[in-house]
């Protein structure tokens, strides 16, 4: 076989498995497990050192080597030579370009641990793979090319490695081999290296001269590195103190899962220990609501536990009945987490669609899900140069620092103290998409603190005064639709009717509460936000409230939706083809958005989202305005 | 106590809590069993994840009537133990047109296992399905996320997966949308055997070397399991000591010889062995490399 000399040591114990195999699975059974991830450029060596760990650590067989050979031959980049790169190179459409494009994860064993290695892509465009990879890493080795010194990806794999709170960096200064051992090129790019750690806050690493090709100081110290005395990458990793041995350190947090109750004489609460540990008897409390009890049973099929300690997923029983459901978390009773519903925190956005400033998305975080919006950022970083930016959103793998607001108060921890209870995930309400990680850092002010002014005449006693149901009818549809005129013929009705109404004109909202706001995608979302509030406040006042908005986005409909009490909100669908709509043209803003001097415009270069299901539908082709209004009071009927 | 837990302690939690959010997320989930010993692991850890509790959710059988016998044993004893209700499909087109693996290659599997299950999945409505691959196994799986997403149709876009961070999973989805879901992804072949042996769970006997009768057919050691086995002109069936490192249909399921009567000798002879598990699978070796890959795309497990 044509492999490159190597040390060939024998980290699984081939004579102990040959001769006593329950030894070595005793052995095995103590093992403990390091979590890491390898980042680097392009051509740094990332997916040969990799293959290098498998082939060492004889996770690689005959029959998977033997296709390794031919492949080398086909499609390597090593001429004869075996290219390791290959065995880790999985799918097909990067087999074709030579690169990776998505984390991968490997597994391999030494006599001391299991390890599970995420190989992250080195490309900008791949952020979003690299944080995905970081964020359930306990140590990250940073691959650098001796040839080439620190790079501009360099630095970015090391900020994103330290803003997902990664402790143990490893600067493996790889392809030692190609500049003939030289311990001063070395040294320089190991000061180099330190010089720019300090800028960005990384108190300290552990670097290392190796060569992945060759196998200088993967296993053991390397003849050819005699000037260096550190440990051999695999020692560094077989020693170094793993995240989940800190987290039994502090105190007890249980992020409720699941309520397990089989029958009236059980209720169990399942869930992951984030941090801490627990044992029968210890006092607990619940968040948010307060409430605290006793742990009575730590149940398992094995059998009850004394003590279970973070990392582990169990099924706790409380002394007493006790409100407790999925999103609450069970914590010590004298060191809870807060409860809060705003936030700064870090975004890195994974979506090709942008961040759109006060849209409502879905925020996960442990097992709590609640709906958010994000304020514009502060600023967005420059992975490269970490410099703060100006940004009004954030694009795919844009990373930046906004404050964020939940509809109701979510338990939480710094994340820099809590992976489990300070990481969370966006996600799109309409595609359903993962679009951001994020990382909550503190709390703008305590949920707590922040009460609502009770009110003796309630929004019934408004709405009973007036005899009437109070109602938003929220017009939707294209501009020249005839959202406005059919509005107004419904009020004059609902008017002569004796009933109390008041109509929120687009334009006429534009010239003043909302003259602040243009037409970008994130001002319309404003613009419908500040229309919906009004309109909720009208409605506690009783009144009809009957809206006249193209607001073209669903989400939003969505939202104001969402701020009413059920039935309240009528979505009208004023449904007027585009091209009809242009014909009629009243304003004549078709002609000028067709002609490019009016940008954003719906339609034409701004979507329009049709209502899927709406309430009310009219459709202005066949019905004049008048036959339309006489439609709308009849599906309203009784208006009390 | 403080030491850190080991590595199978953390696999074992990992996996209940994925099976934990599945069942809190979704409408509809579903286990999917195939008998072999990734399934075994699985239906042990979600009797642990909500004991005391029976699994909240079905067990399914894509069968495609070759499996071993001792298979339709082990299945129907299990079903029995665990509680849980057993759903057996077969696709009744593959059995009206008597598709088998001797006559029909590659549309055995594509009919009776790759249709099957999506046949399934439709009449049953499930909108999750446990399934029980591992990153160890296979090139392309190592990317393959924990929670997979399918359309409507089943397919699988490698383009268009959802990043997993931390230990969140984002589990929403459109009507007619379902995922795939595989707690044991971090496990390797050896974590999961240990498990087998020191949670004493039933597998296979096939698993175990015995006395079999077998025939040799290109480069494979296939086992005569029923009379349904067309021997070739000059084929004997030959008694031989042969266990299995996977468990598929008879007819495509290679054999190793094999004195290994004991999970320890197997496990040993699982570490000292120095061809890989899937080895004894046709099904990899279509379309070369990127066989496996292609099967996803189609809606192969």
């Amino acid at each position: 076989m044509d492999t490159p000399d190597a040390p060939q040591a024998n980290y699984v114990t081939d004579a102990l498995i040959a001769e006593d195999i329950d030894a070595y699975l005793e052995l095995h059974q103590q093992k403990d497990m390091l979590r890491f991830i390898t980042c680097g450029s392009v051509d740094d060596g990332k997916s040969t050192l990799i293959g290098r760990l498998l082939y060492d650590s004889k996770m690689i067989f005959e029959d998977q080597l033997d296709a390794l050979q031919s492949d080398s031959k086909k499609v390597g980049t090593q001429g004869q030579e075996i290219d390791f790169a290959l065995l880790v190179d999985g799918l097909a459409a990067e087999r074709e370009q030579g690169i990776t494009i998505d984390v991968a994860y490997r597994f391999f064993n030494t006599e001391k641990r299991k390890f599970i290695v995420a190989d992250c892509p080195g490309h900008e465009q791949y952020t979003r793979n690299m944080v995905t990879g970081a964020s359930t890493a306990d140590l990250a080795v940073i691959l650098v090319d001796a040839r080439k010194g620190v790079l501009v990806q360099t630095r970015r794999h090391s900020y994103l490695c330290h803003l997902i709170g990664i402790r143990n960096l490893v600067l493996a200064v790889n392809k030692m081999d190609l500049i003939g051992y030289d311990q001063a090129a070395y040294d320089a790019i190991v000061a180099d290296y330190a010089a720019f750690a300090k800028t960005i806050g990384i108190e300290g690493f552990t670097a290392m001269p190796i060569s992945g090709f060759k196998g200088d100081n993967i296993i053991a110290p390397s003849p050819s590195t005699p000037w260096y005395s550190g440990p051999s990458l695999i020692e560094h990793l077989e020693t170094v103190e793993v995240n989940s041995a800190r987290d039994a350190e502090k105190p007890f947090r249980l992020p409720v899962q699941w309520v397990n109750r089989p029958n009236l004489d059980f209720r169990g609460f399942s869930g992951l220990i984030a941090s801490g540990s627990v044992r029968a008897g210890d006092a607990v409390r619940v968040l948010p609501s307060g409430k605290t009890s006793t742990v009575s049973r730590i149940v398992t099929l094995d059998g009850d536990l004394d003590e279970a300690v973070a990392g582990q997923s169990v099924t706790l029983c409380l002394a007493d009945e006790i409100d407790c459901s999925r999103g609450n978390v069970i914590a010590a009773a004298d060191t809870p987490p807060e409860a809060a519903d705003q936030f700064e925190t870090t975004l890195v956005w994974l979506a090709d669609d942008p961040l759109l400033v006060g849209r409502a998305y879905w925020l996960k975080l442990g097992s709590q899900m609640v709906s958010v919006t994000v304020h514009q950022p502060k600023y967005a970083v420059n992975v490269n140069t970490m410099e703060h930016i100006a940004a009004k959103t954030l694009d795919l793998n844009a990373i930046g620092v906004a404050e964020i607001v939940t509809d109701k108060p979510i338990v939480f921890e710094h994340y820099a103290d809590s992976r489990a209870l300070g990481g969370f995930i966006l996600i799109d309400k309409l595609t359903n998409a993962t679009v951001a990680a994020g990382m909550l850092h503190f709390s703008l002010r305590r949920a707590q603190n922040v009460h609502w002014q009770a009110i003796d005449i309630t929004r019934e006693a408004h709405a009973a005064l007036k005899n009437q149901q109070p109602r938003v009818l929220w017009f939707t549809g294209l501009s020249g639709s005839g959202k406005s005129t059919i509005a107004n013929a419904v009020e004059k009705r609902l008017n002569l009717m004796n009933r109390h109404t008041f109509l929120l004109d687009g334009d006429n909202v534009r010239h003043g509460l909302n003259k602040d706001l243009g037409f970008t995608e994130a001002d319309r979302i404003e613009n419908i936000r500040r229309v919906g509030e009004v309109a909720k406040l009208m409605a506690d006042a009783g009144l009809i409230v009957l809206t006249a908005f193209i607001s073209p986005f669903r989400a939003e409909r969505d939202m104001v939706r969402a701020m009413l009490p059920e039935g309240e909100f009528v979505e009208i669908f004023v449904d007027t083809p585009l091209a009809v709509a242009e014909a009629r043209d009243v304003k004549g803003l078709y002609k000028k958005a067709r002609s490019g001097a009016l940008k954003n415009f719906t339609g034409i270069d701004s979507p329009y989202e049709p209502p899927e299901n709406p309430d009310i539908r009219v459709n202005t082709v066949e019905m004049t305005a008048d036959e339309a209004a006489e439609h709308i009071i009849q599906q309203l009927m009784p208006l009390k | 106590m403080t030491a850190s837990l080991t590595h199978l302690q953390r696999l074992e939690a990992e996996a209940i809590h994925i099976m934990r959010e599945v069942v809190a997320e979704a409408e509809r989930p579903v286990m999917l069993y195939s008998v072999g010993k990734d399934s075994a692991v699985m239906l042990h850890l979600a009797r642990k994840a909500f004991y005391p509790s029976p699994p909240p959710f079905p067990l399914l059988h894509v069968d495609t009537t070759w499996k071993f016998q001792a298979m339709y044993e082990l299945r129907d004893r299990m079903a029995r133990e665990s509680g849980m209700d057993l759903l057996v499909y077969q696709n009744p087109e593959a059995a009206a047109r008597g598709i088998n693996p001797f006559d029909h290659g590659a549309l055995h599997t594509d009919m009776w296992k790759t249709e099957g299950l999506k046949q399934a999945l439709d009449k049953y409505g499930f909108d999750a399905a446990f399934g029980g691959a591992r990153r160890d196994e296979e090139k392309s799986r190592a990317k393959e996320r924990i929670f997979s997403f399918r359309t409507a149709s089943h397919g699988w876009d490698p383009k268009n997966q959802r990043p997993e961070l931390w230990n969140l999973y984002n589990a929403r989805k459109h009507k007619g949308e379902s995922i795939r879901v595989f707690p044991i992804s971090n496990w390797t072949e050896l974590d999961v055997w240990q498990y087998i042996q020191l949670n004493d769970i039933p597998i296979v006997p096939l698993y175990f070397a015995d006395k079999r009768p077998t025939v040799e057919r290109d480069g494979l050691l296939l086992m005569v399991d029923d009379d349904r086995f067309p021997l070739r002109e000059g084929e004997v069936p030959v008694e031989r000591s042969i266990r299995f490192r996977t468990l598929g249909c008879y007819p495509l399921t290679g054999a190793v010889e094999s004195e290994a009567a004991t999970l320890s000798d197997v496990i040993q002879e699982t570490l000292l062995t120095t061809t890989s598990e899937r080895q004894g699978r046709a099904i990899d070796k279509d379309a070369g490399g990127a066989g496996m890959e292609i099967k996803k795309q189609q809606g192969y497990f």
